[in-house]
């Protein structure tokens, strides 16, 4: 298992390189010229080509790509052309605040969604399975734009019970410690300003978690419907074991691989997936990050955000394959 | 131990059965007496933004964002009026012009400190203008060659010497006159920072501002919190500012409502009603300094063609566009220039939307059974044109009423300007929002043949216009400037090289507690006379 783990590892760096080529290669081809979008409406031409050559943009698109490989490898992640701040040092706040909301989501929709999986397997075709199938379905395909301004208008302004927007309240901010705010609030002793934290996190957590929630739902109840028809299922019956914990038990362990491995790549999906959640929510997200940068062509971060977040979710996959033999002793990793 | 491992899986999956059970009462029960925390401001304006700022080196910056920020923590030599871009003192208590209009000699407000506690004084504006006038360096001073004519040592360069004369007097000599030259000082980016600091000020604002900068938090928040020692009696009267970045205008809006923010910009004119109808809220209208229009590229076929461009004008409805599009929040443009600014030519009558007339006109051309074109829509929502998409199938719509057959095709933001600054665009939608209140940086900017590759995306020459632009440029009295001016924009009108549309006013909303808030044409303006109550 050990060598096996190192083998992966080391097998992350042909994929990250290939990513960072693509990428590199994809961002160049959109038409769109950074130095004149960094000089705004009022540039001259003259000072549209002194930028180009300062920001070495007018170099062979190889040596910029070598430039910033050799940057890479001394973990130089380059520095943004818009805000002139190195992006190892810019990323960080935008990172954590992702992560944060991204597990918050994933931690909703990995206990909604499988236990409502298991429900509507246990007791296929009760009126349970079905309406909780239909929201599954209605959860795959709501528009989570829409999702967000309703929570907002709904649960904040009818109701006013949530905030709207942000992470903590404004007149009263977090002093950011690891960029966490849960775990920054709890170091500073601040138990209400964790409890604003949490209440910040459950409309935005709720709107990203729902896509993941009923995918995740979806493939629990198949997988779970597969192995209760199995025929250890039914010796256990048999033999007279109670039902909660010949599906809990017996029939959950077995079907969790393919359930793993969704939320595997779900929780891989927000990270970067998340600008429609940030932007409704004042979320200072890496997704919101990324896609500025997009807009502005800010080569470096996109090519550096994109490569951070590649390198979570095939550490994330690498962690779920390892789960497998955790999960199955009948795989092991040789 | 297999066996441990799978009784902790299970566990953990029975317990987060109840704990998903619990949470929707544990929502209602944590939250319900928490409304105390957002509704006290104590002083401290939360001001809702689209974006986050760029840097707070307001000479290094262009966009609104950044400039919003710095403008509560820097001031200039002189300041625009509270509102109209007339020129008032700042940091210059006064100021006297030689007759040639070629040497300004201010004299500084004393006793003035930067926020690290130095002596701001005649010295400390002289290296301010040094740093922007000998980097040569465009991405880091964007604005200073395009408003003062490039670089020191550059043939068109307008200022030849700034001098601090004594401690409290600093002279600039021209190269050349230049008519917009004090409201020129007047811009944001202008703004006289900390020489000490200059290495710094782009994450560390150092400045004389009524508001001193506190922190920065990344696509988050700015804070700035009141300058003690402000040289301006009783001001600033708020406590502090915080500038939070919320991207959705709609989500933005919705935490003014909730009172989790206290001012917004960027609203949409579809949710006027919503805020008008809402008396804990108010509605503030920034006046219009901004236009929008749809150009042609007057060196393509058709569009060479001065009787097709008049066609077109009279095709559009304007009425109709503003009621359907802008809530009534803008109005019609007749000219490339906005009415409140100087120079304006009121006596121009615009082309009236007739059908007949444009048949006429296309016949005239030769065009009578119409043609195809591409016509190019905004990608983006800008202040003068908060749809771009739905006003170009406006316009698509009546051009077919004369057999134009018009394709919308659209770039994103940046491909889209790149392109048509590279003279690809035949028919395409734009806009512009003034920088300094002048028609100089409307009418030289974008449709005199030097501003040809940069923004006459019409790639519009005409050498009267041009003759008529540079003289104004240096015609110092204003009288005489405004004639010029209204001659270019009946030449101008009559070449019809774009069709103006729309002048927009933006619209911002607040709480009805805010006093004293006055948004300025400029697009940003100091809070240090607004207060909450």
């Amino acid at each position: 298992m050990f060598s096996y783990t190192i083998r992966r590892l080391g097998a992350l760096i042909p994929v990250l390189l290939g990513m960072v080529f693509i990428v590199f290669i994809m961002i160049r081809a959109i038409p769109g010229d950074p130095a004149q979008l960094i000089l705004g409406q009022q540039a001259t031409k003259e000072s549209i080509q002194a930028l180009t050559s300062q920001l070495g943009l007018d170099k062979p698109w190889y040596t910029q790509f070598f430039e910033y490989l050799g940057g890479l490898f001394k973990g130089d992640l380059g520095v943004s052309i818009k805000t002139d701040v190195p992006i190892s040092e810019e990323v960080w706040p935008y990172l954590t605040a992702t992560i944060e909301l991204s597990l918050v989501a994933m931690l909703f929709a990995i206990i909604v969604g499988v236990n409502a999986g298991i429900i509507s397997a246990w007791f296929q075709n009760s009126w349970f399975d079905y309406i909780a199938m239909v929201v599954a379905l209605i959860g795959v395909s709501m528009p989570v734009f829409w999702l967000g301004l309703m929570e907002q208008y709904v649960v904040s302004i009818q109701w006013d019970l949530l905030p709207t927007t942000g992470r903590d309240n404004i007149r009263d901010p977090v002093e950011a410690i690891t960029g966490l705010y849960l775990i920054d609030t709890l170091m500073a002793g601040r138990v209400d300003q964790f409890i604003e934290v949490i209440k910040h996190l459950i409309l935005p957590g709720f709107a990203l978690g729902t896509i993941p929630m009923a995918i995740i739902a979806r493939m629990t109840r198949s997988s779970m419907l597969e192995v209760m028809r199995s025929d250890f299922i039914r010796t256990a019956r048999a033999k007279g074991m109670k039902m909660f914990w010949v599906v809990y038990k017996h029939s959950l362990k077995n079907a969790l691989i393919p359930v793993v491995t969704v939320i595997g790549l779900q929780t891989g999906l927000l990270l970067g997936g998340a600008i429609l959640t940030e932007t409704i929510f004042g979320w200072p997200g890496i997704g919101t990050y990324i896609y500025e940068a997009i807009g502005s062509r800010d080569y470096p971060v996109i090519q550096s955000g994109i490569l951070v977040i590649a390198t979570i979710f095939v550490l994330i996959n690498l962690v779920v394959d390892l789960l497998y033999a955790a999960i199955d002793p009948r795989i092991k990793y040789k | 131990m297999k066996k441990s491992l799978w009784l902790l899986l299970s566990s953990v999956l029975v317990l987060s059965l109840f704990l998903a059970g619990c949470t929707g009462s544990s929502e209602k029960g944590s939250s319900g007496g928490s409304d105390s925390g957002g509704k006290k401001g104590g002083g401290v304006l939360i001001y809702g933004k689209g974006g986050d700022a760029v840097s707070l080196d307001p000479a290094t910056v262009t966009d609104g964002e950044s400039l919003i920020v710095t403008e509560q923590i820097y001031e200039t030599l002189v300041n625009y009026a509270k509102d109209s871009t007339e020129i008032e003192p700042g940091l210059a208590k006064e100021w006297e012009i030689s007759k040639d209009n070629l040497k300004y000699t201010f004299t500084l407000q004393e006793g003035i400190k930067f926020h690290d506690g130095t002596d701001f004084n005649a010295d400390a504006v002289v290296k301010n203008f040094q740093r922007w006038a000998q980097s040569k360096d465009p991405k880091k001073f964007a604005y200073y060659p395009s408003m003062f004519g490039g670089f020191e040592g550059d043939e068109s360069h307008v200022i030849k010497e700034v001098k601090a004369l004594d401690e409290k007097t600093v002279e600039f000599t021209l190269n050349r006159p230049q008519a917009p030259f004090l409201k020129n000082l007047a811009m944001g980016p202008f703004a006289i920072a900390s020489p000490e600091k200059f290495d710094t000020i782009g994450k560390e604002p150092v400045g004389t501002g009524p508001f001193k900068f506190d922190a920065w938090k990344k696509g988050d928040t700015i804070t700035v919190v009141k300058n003690d020692e402000y040289w301006v009696k009783d001001l600033p009267k708020l406590e502090g500012v915080t500038f939070k970045v919320i991207k959705d205008n709609s989500a933005r809006l919705n935490a003014v409502i909730k009172g989790e923010i206290d001012l917004m910009d960027g609203m949409n004119p579809s949710d006027k009603g919503k805020v008008e109808g809402d008396d804990k809220l108010q509605l503030f209208e920034r006046p219009s300094m901004n236009l929008g229009y749809l150009g042609f590229n007057v060196e393509k076929e058709p569009f060479n063609k001065k009787e097709v461009r008049q066609a077109i004008s009279h095709l559009i409805n304007k009425e109709d566009i503003i009621a359907n599009f802008f809530e009534g929040t803008a109005e019609p443009a007749k000219n490339p220039m906005p009415p409140s600014i100087s120079g304006y030519n009121d006596s121009i009558e615009d082309y009236e939307y007739s059908v007949e007339k444009a048949k006429e006109l296309l016949k005239k051309a030769g065009y009578e059974k119409g043609f195809k074109m591409d016509l190019w829509a905004l990608p983006v929502a800008r202040p003068y044109m908060p749809d771009g998409q739905k006003v170009a199938e406006a316009m698509q719509a009546s051009f077919k009423e004369v057999g134009i057959d018009a394709k919308i095709v659209t770039y994103d933001w940046g491909a889209y300007q790149e392109k048509l600054r590279a003279g690809e665009g035949p028919v395409y939608m734009m806009g512009w929002t003034g920088d300094n209140g002048d028609a100089d940086n409307f009418l030289y900017t974008l449709l005199d043949k030097d501003s040809i590759d940069s923004n006459n995306y019409s790639r519009y020459a005409n050498e009267k216009v041009h003759k008529l632009l540079v003289e104004a440029q240096s015609t110092a009295d204003e009288t005489k400037r405004n004639e010029l001016y209204n001659k270019a924009q009946e030449i101008i009108h009559e070449d019809a090289p774009w069709v103006p549309l729309v002048h927009s006013t933006p619209l911002l909303a607040g709480s009805s507690k805010i006093k004293g808030f006055v948004p300025h044409s400029t697009g940003s303006q100091s809070f240090q006379d607004t207060t909450l109550d």
